[in-house]
């Protein structure tokens, strides 16, 4: 193979790509917040007494789960705009990944709320506390400490998903990496240069959420 | 006289088709330590639960300091009281629990002070000085800051006792304390339970510890079978049961 390497063409834009990897993560992380909120009340919502919003969120956690992201953020962006609603390109990937990722939280969620003891319910209720009081103060918190592990694991891969909002020009990694390649045709090496930016971001994310995990971890 | 802490009169309860409590009556005053003995399965942990709610109850009153648990009478119909005055309600009386059902994510400390924080909405000085004297009373003050899982089940159980009996409850209920911890770990509770009885504070409580029963209870139950199968003093219970179940489960339950 005579293949010249040559990475000078990339760095001269690896702020850009740096830049790109940064607006990922933001992306990430917003939305994985908010897919928290969404999948603890539809994983609520799955557990509760009534018949209705159980279905509504059993509903919307299977729908949004049989259908690919590519397809959400496509929809997204181009559909609900001619329905009427309207975001920005990074509002609008923002939502998708929300809904997206709630979806499989409330699995988390649920399973991790479906594990608890009875006891602990009982106990707050016990010492006066309501069911909202007990939700607030011993349910969520207890749940989410325990499954904090799958929902590190679930946001890493929510991070790889950012790659997808290039399909609709969101300046993230891999679009900076395409509009690169792009211009210079330096196709090896750009990609290369990406594709090792995101695996060392995991790897360091992945670093940051275990230590998260133990700081947070109840003590034993 | 002043009203009874605990009235229960003519309680039923079902779970589905079976009738687990079959027509109870039982009245508490002040300072009363009520034990409920009896074999598996007759009906004592429900009892209990009815006391605070924990279960709904179908028929008859359960009441606390004079006040209805649970429900109220609108136009001759029974109707179940808010979440809020339920809430209010369970806070009348404090429980203890067979598996200590301790908040996991909190210190022994956080574990006494979330009630009084939350439901008798002490400022946090307050609570923490209120706890601080419940867990010095039971002997935690020491591991005030080690969390449930750090604890061997008979610290975990006293600071359960710490944490309902520093809301300042009418009426304690315990279920049977003792029987999920280690033999060496269960004169520690007891011990604690015979100190705050010693203190006048009224309790009703499930127990297979019958030497412990009958050293500190004023009245004695035996359940069987949903019913009161036999009640009185300590001494009678034990010494002359009246009745071959009784003595058979005596007999079983290895008293001397
Ligand atoms: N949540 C429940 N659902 C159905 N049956 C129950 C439930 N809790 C208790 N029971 C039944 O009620 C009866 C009395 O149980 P319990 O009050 O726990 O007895 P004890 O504490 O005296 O051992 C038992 O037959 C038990 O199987
Ligand atoms: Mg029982």
């Amino acid at each position: 193979m005579d293949y010249n390497f040559n990475f000078a063409a990339v760095w001269r834009d690896f702020d850009l790509l740096m830049s790109g990897l940064g607006l990922g993560l933001i992306l990430a992380v917003i939305s994985i917040a908010i897919g928290c909120f969404i999948g603890l009340l539809a994983a609520f919502g799955m557990l509760s007494k009534n018949r209705a919003i159980r279905w509504v969120s059993a509903g919307y956690v299977s729908a949004i789960r049989n259908t690919p992201i590519l397809v959400l953020i496509l929809f997204t962006f181009f559909a609900l705009p001619q329905l009427g609603i309207r975001f920005g390109k990074i509002e609008s990937f923002i939502v998708t990944l929300s809904v997206y990722s709630g979806a499989y939280l409330t699995e988390v969620f649920r399973a991790g709320l479906i594990a608890l003891p009875t006891g602990l319910r009982e106990a707050g209720l016990s010492i006066g506390l309501t069911e909202f009081g007990t939700k607030l103060n011993l349910i969520i918190p207890v749940m989410f400490r325990n499954v904090l592990p799958s929902l590190s694991n679930n946001f890493i891969s929510l991070f790889k998903d950012t790659s997808l909002a290039a399909a609709i020009a969101v300046p993230e990694l891999t679009f900076y990496a395409r509009k690169i390649n792009v211009e210079t045709f330096r196709v090896i090496e750009t990609w290369m240069i990406a594709s090792l930016m995101y695996v060392l971001a995991c790897y360091v994310i992945a670093a940051v959420l275990r230590q998260v995990e133990t700081r947070l971890a109840i003590p034993r | 006289m002043s009203s009874p802490v605990l009235e229960i009169v003519d309680l039923h309860k079902r779970f589905g088709a079976l009738e687990v409590l079959k027509g109870i009556n039982l009245t508490m005053h002040q300072g009363d330590v009520v034990s409920l003995i009896g074999s598996s399965g007759s009906g004592k942990t429900t009892l209990l639960r009815c006391v605070n709610l924990l279960e709904e109850y179908e028929d008859g009153v359960v009441a606390v300091a004079g006040e209805q648990i649970g429900y109220t009478k609108k136009n001759g119909k029974r109707v179940r009281l808010s979440e809020r005055e339920i809430a209010r309600q369970r806070a009348m009386t404090g429980m203890a629990f067979q598996h200590f059902n301790l908040f996991p994510h909190m210190t022994a400390m956080h574990n006494v002070m979330l009630g009084l924080i939350k439901t008798r909405r002490m400022k946090k000085d307050e609570a923490h000085s209120v706890a601080e004297k419940w867990l010095e009373r039971v002997g935690m003050l020491a591991r005030r800051d080690h969390y449930p899982g750090q604890l061997s089940g008979g610290q975990q159980q006293r600071v359960a006792i710490a944490r309902a009996i520093a809301m300042n409850p009418q009426l304690m209920l315990f279920d049977e304390v003792t029987s999920a911890l280690d033999p060496e770990l269960v004169n520690e509770v007891l011990s604690v339970v015979r100190d705050l009885a010693k203190d006048g504070m009224t309790m009703l409580l499930v127990t297979h510890e019958m030497q412990f029963a009958h050293d500190v209870s004023s009245k004695v139950i035996f359940m069987d079978d949903g019913r009161i199968g036999e009640e009185g003093p300590p001494d009678q219970l034990f010494r002359q049961p009246k009745s071959e179940r009784l003595a058979a489960f005596l007999k079983s339950s290895k008293f001397s």
